[in-house]
């Protein structure tokens, strides 16, 4: 997924239009281990960049996810709430975890692309 | 020194081996300030038979309940727990085993937590329940933190005819949240600021309700409705909770398997429904399979618990009431649906023949028509006054209202007795007798 | 290897399948046991109530009708079942229980008798108080067994549990701050603290900010100065600290917080290593929680009842929570609304007075071992983690060095390469006969392993365990990785499915009916 812009956080979001798809990274699933439950943010919720939105839960840990962007939450991955399982098998594609309208495409400057992500996560 | 293995011999070997010439070598890092030089100024040690013999003139000193005719309720009743209850939680096994971690080598504790979870779940009329919390005090005060998290709101009302020490429980862990606490009654129009209302039946004053308007009140709203149960007996004879629409229920589960013992250790219950499991204080059990495919059970959801979340856990509990609820689950297996309906019946028979016996007394108001096996009597006297000359007639007559409300001095002249299993038409006609002669 | 000739290898057939289990599931002694609402029947019951008679009710309409749903058994039904299940649980009855933190030490059966006599288990916390003047002396008497051993002060006795007394102190903390008028926002807490520290200041409304450890385990005293200003509230400290250390610069960290009009809180979890050795009162303390199941002997019950009470400085007293045991002419009395001199009080927290069960039970102990035992509790405890610690040190891998306190503790290094994790070093204890110690806490080193014997391990108890240890450290480092990643293969059950039970949670039983129904 080339496409992704990954921040600090090991988060990924991937942007069409003014709609960024976000979710973990590969590298985040891994240490988490088995994802049990994601505590998705409601439709509408308007976020600040940093600020929490999400939690992601497996067996012996729980992660907050932070927004990436700031903006409003137009959509969530109902499928999450049936098969948390998809995370862990695919968390950059279909294990995505909601979707942001942005505010200021401004913040996305600050992310890295794939190849940074890689050597960021491998430091 | 009998609870201590190491001999001289082992220590020395042990020092040897550490290479160290004397223990202290291993204190240190200790500030020498603080080191200890001299004995504690504390008695030395004893053995079995003088301890036994200290502790016993301390225990001599009390009057226990089973010693005279007693009617006290309040938040704690005084059943009968059968002879293998304790006996059981005795077994090494049980006592002293601890948290279940290791879930292979701890079936036994985490059987009987998924065994308790479904039979408080069961008595209570909700879907599901935790593996016991302190008391049903502290139980409370963390249903109305609950209420607040899934509700994302901040005010909650307590009915004033909660147990004091519930509501206490309620205002004093919620003193520096930023939260606004009514305690009321009668309930108020509530809103969609509220979080919760939480209310007790029977009442402290031993009045029962049926609950089912207000909980329709509430979720009009989406407010929770928490119940108090302080009489968890009282489950086996009036409609559950549950049944009439509440969201939280909360126990105090001493009655089943537990002595009185002086105030504590109790047992805190903690129902909700399926859709709150995850905001749900304590621990709980959930059932799995092993490599082997075999039905085991083991601790689950930790992730909302503070060794995971830490800060952000949704409580801080670590300990729960284990014994105590292995006493309860024993004590509830023993009687089952028949025996728990029939002893429900059977307090609630004997507190009828108690209100017609004192209703007849002249000076004593019984001020209930309704109510499980407690109720409250309006004296013609002070009723502290009265229940201390009611010792010296050999009888133990129940709570003076403003032992609980001390701020309310138009309680001077209540009096809450409850009745139980533990007592005798003989113990009826004493109290009579007593109270008779008392306020003539 | 383990002394019960149980083989360590799971016994193969003459093809080298593993050996068919039994027609029943049953293994010689060990019974497999269905749950009770599985076993009972209706109508049956286990005790014998007196005929009801032909009253009308008085439940204002409100009788319950309709099945409750639980099970009937008659008494040697239900006396089988817990027999059955409870001999699936290890206990330290049974064997060493090296919980680091947790002080797994011997549970006196004086203790249980103690809190059985009819004077002290029968007797309702609403009796007057005139019927109850032994009780309320022997909660005194404790109260100042606890104030001489820690040279504090005061102490709230109420607290149900160690985190109850976390929270009871810190709202101590709060109010004291708030009656001089100061609004702080802030806690120090060591990142190797136990969660309970982070949680219980959280629900004080106070942010945490975490302090790094320095090189030798301790808190960074430096990076805590430079955290140190008039917002702290206070420090949380646990002392020796979850890594097993005494934390030597104490004093300095307590004349930081003092220095800025803080509060020194320290977690008691850890009092074996100091009892009658070193009283935390002179360490600069100003409010602690006393776990009396850890430090002092009260059973642990598979997870419960314990008992926290709170010593406290003569700063932080006047706030201590209602009800107060209070002495005067006239005998014992209770304060219990926060009236007069408890006007300060922070509230009631918990309902009655605390756990008297517990405080009969840790009374009946420190008078058993008195002035002349306590210490040597202290010191055998510290004792025998430092020769585990001496014994283990060059096959596993210490995670600080010099000595230890009352607990050890490992990292997962000396299994660097092996493919074993601390999660299936542990899981092969079980097959040789041991709980396992505490593993993956503290959080401050990787794969953590926190060993804890305490005093009342003889010996020849300690080399046993030690021997195990090293045959296992041995044992992964030649490769034999599947006696690991396989562990427990002779225990009750194998290693359990947790993703499975958090994933779709399943947390009661429920009738065979229902699950019949939902799959139509």
């Amino acid at each position: 997924m080339s496409d992704h812009q990954y921040s600090e956080d090991h988060e990924w979001i991937n942007i069409d239009g003014d709609v960024g798809t976000v979710g973990i990274s590969n590298f985040a699933q891994e240490q988490l281990g088995d994802v049990v439950f994601v505590d998705l943010p409601q439709i509408g919720a308007e976020v600040s960049k940093g600020d929490e939105i999400a939690v992601v839960e497996s067996v012996k840990a729980a992660s907050e996810i932070y927004a990436p962007v700031s903006g409003e939450v137009v959509a969530v991955n109902d499928v999450l709430n049936e098969a948390p399982e998809t995370v862990n098998a695919d968390a950059e594609n279909t294990g995505w975890f909601f979707k942001i309208k942005l505010a200021d495409e401004g913040e996305l400057d600050g992310l890295m692309d794939a190849d940074a992500y890689a050597a960021f996560a491998q430091g | 020194m009998r609870y201590l293995p190491l001999g001289d011999a082992d220590r020395s070997a042990m020092m040897a081996q550490i290479g160290i010439s004397s223990v202290d070598d291993l204190f240190e890092g200790v500030p020498r300030s603080a080191r200890l030089t001299k004995p504690l100024d504390l008695p030395p040690g004893q053995g079995e038979l003088s301890v036994e013999r200290a502790i016993g003139r301390l225990a001599g000193k009390n009057r226990p309940m089973g010693s005279c005719p007693s009617f006290i309720g309040g938040g704690a009743y005084r059943h009968h727990v059968p002879a293998s209850v304790d006996h059981l939680i005795q077994r090494s096994e049980f006592l002293t085993a601890y948290t279940p971690y290791q879930p292979e080598i701890s079936q036994g504790t985490l059987q009987v937590l998924f065994e308790f979870q479904t039979q408080v779940a069961m008595i209570t009329g909700m879907d599901v329940a935790n593996a016991s919390m302190y008391d049903g005090a502290t139980a409370c005060a963390e249903a109305v933190l609950m209420a607040t998290r899934v509700t994302r709101r901040k005010h909650v009302v307590l009915s004033s005819n909660l147990h004091p020490h519930y509501r206490d429980c309620v205002l004093t862990t919620s003193q520096f949240l930023d939260l606004e606490i009514d305690v009321v009654e009668p309930l108020p129009e509530i809103d969609k600021q509220t979080a919760c209302v939480v209310v007790q039946n029977p009442d402290v004053f031993g009045r029962l309700r049926d609950l089912t308007v207000l909980s329709e009140a509430c979720h009009e709203v989406d407010a929770l409705l928490v119940v108090a149960v302080p009489e968890v007996v009282s489950l086996g004879a009036v409609k559950s909770p549950g049944e009439m629409g509440a969201d939280i229920v909360v126990c105090e589960g001493q009655g089943i398997g537990n002595g009185l013992n002086y105030g504590g250790p109790y047992l805190g219950l903690f129902a909700t429904r399926d859709k709150y499991v995850r905001q749900m204080p304590g621990r709980l059990c959930g059932e799995s399979v092993d490599a082997d495919g075999k039905r085991g059970y083991v601790l689950t959801l930790s992730a909302r618990e503070q060794h995971i979340r830490r800060e952000k856990a949704t409580s801080n509990i670590c300990t729960n009431s284990g014994l105590c609820a292995l006493a309860f689950s024993i004590h509830l297996s023993l009687l089952g649906e028949d025996g728990l309906k029939g002893l429900a019946m059977l307090n609630h028979q004997t507190a009828i023949k108690l209100a017609d016996k004192l209703a007849a007394v002249p000076g004593v108001e019984v001020l209930e028509s309704t109510f499980f096996n407690e109720f409250t009597l309006k004296l013609s006297g002070n009723a502290t006054e009265i229940v201390e000359a009611l010792l010296d007639h050999d009888v133990m007559g129940g709570v003076p209202a403003v032992r609980l409300f001390p701020e309310r001095p138009d309680l001077a002249n209540h009096l809450i007795v409850a009745a139980t299993e533990t007592n005798t038409d003989g113990d009826i006609d004493a109290f009579a007798e007593a109270l008779g002669e008392v306020l003539s | 290897m383990n002394r019960q000739g149980r083989q360590t290898r799971p016994h193969q057939d003459a093809t080298g399948q593993a050996a068919k289990s039994t027609f029943t599931g049953h293994q010689g002694l060990d019974h497999e046991e269905e749950l009770i609402f599985e076993l009972g029947r209706d109508g049956q019951c286990g005790v014998d109530l007196p005929a009801l008679e032909d009253t009308p009710d008085r439940l204002g309409g409100l009788l319950r009708d309709g099945e409750i749903g639980l099970p009937g058994l008659s008494e040697p039904e239900v006396v089988r079942h817990y027999v059955r299940i409870s001999r699936n649980n290890y206990a330290i009855d049974a064997g060493i229980y090296p919980l680091g933190s947790c002080t797994m030490k011997h549970n006196p059966r004086l203790n249980e008798k103690m809190a059985r006599l009819p004077g002290l288990a029968d007797i309702h916390p609403l009796q007057p108080t005139s019927t109850v003047q032994g009780a309320l002396e022997l909660i005194d008497t404790l109260a100042h067994w606890l104030k001489v051993i820690t040279g504090m002060p005061a102490v709230a006795m109420s607290p149900a549990a160690g985190a109850h007394g976390e929270l009871c102190g810190l709202m101590t903390i709060r109010a004291a701050l708030e009656a001089r008028g100061e609004k702080r926002s802030r806690v120090l807490v060591p990142e190797s603290a136990h969660g309970t520290n982070p949680a219980t200041a959280n629900f004080c409304g106070y942010k945490i900010q975490s302090i790094p450890a320095n090189a030798s385990g301790r808190v960074d005293l430096e990076a805590l100065k430079a955290a140190i200003d008039d917002d702290v509230a206070a420090i949380m400290l646990t002392n020796p600290n979850t890594c097993g250390l005494f934390e030597d610069e104490v004093i300095e960290v307590a004349e930081a917080v003092h220095g800025v009009g803080g509060y020194f809180y320290c977690d008691g979890a850890n009092l074996n290593a100091l009892v009658g050795k070193v009283r935390v009162g002179d360490l600069g303390v100003d409010a602690m929680h006393i776990n009396l199941h850890k430090t002092f002997s009260t059973p642990h019950g598979g997870g419960g009842p314990g008992a926290g009470p709170v010593v406290l400085s003569d700063a932080l007293k006047a706030y201590a929570p209602v009800p107060w045991v209070v002495s005067g002419e006239d005998g014992f009395d209770l304060q219990e609304d926060a009236t007069g001199d408890a006007e300060a009080s922070i509230g009631r927290m918990k309902s009655f007075h605390g756990q008297m069960g517990m405080f009969v039970r840790a009374l009946t102990y420190m008078m058993s071992f008195g002035c002349d035992g306590l210490p040597r509790i202290a010191e055998d405890a510290v004792l025998s983690a430092n020769y585990i610690l001496a014994r283990l040190k060059d096959h596993m891998s210490p995670s600080f060095d010099g000595y230890c306190m009352h607990e050890a503790l490992f990292d997962e290094h000396f299994l660097d390469g092996t493919g074993v994790t601390t999660l299936d070093f542990a899981k092969a204890m079980i097959d040789e006969g041991f709980h396992p110690m505490t593993i993956y806490f503290p959080l401050v080193v990787h794969g953590a392993m926190l060993i804890e014997p305490t005093e009342s391990e003889s010996k020849a108890s300690l080399d046993e365990f030690i021997e195990a240890m090293i045959d296992l450290t041995r044992s992964a480092k030649e490769g034999d990785t599947t006696r690991f990643t396989e562990a427990p293969l002779l225990a009750f059950r194998k290693r359990l499915d947790e993703t499975r039970a958090a994933r779709s949670p399943v947390l009661r039983w429920r009738p065979e009916v229902e699950t019949a129904e939902a799959a139509e």
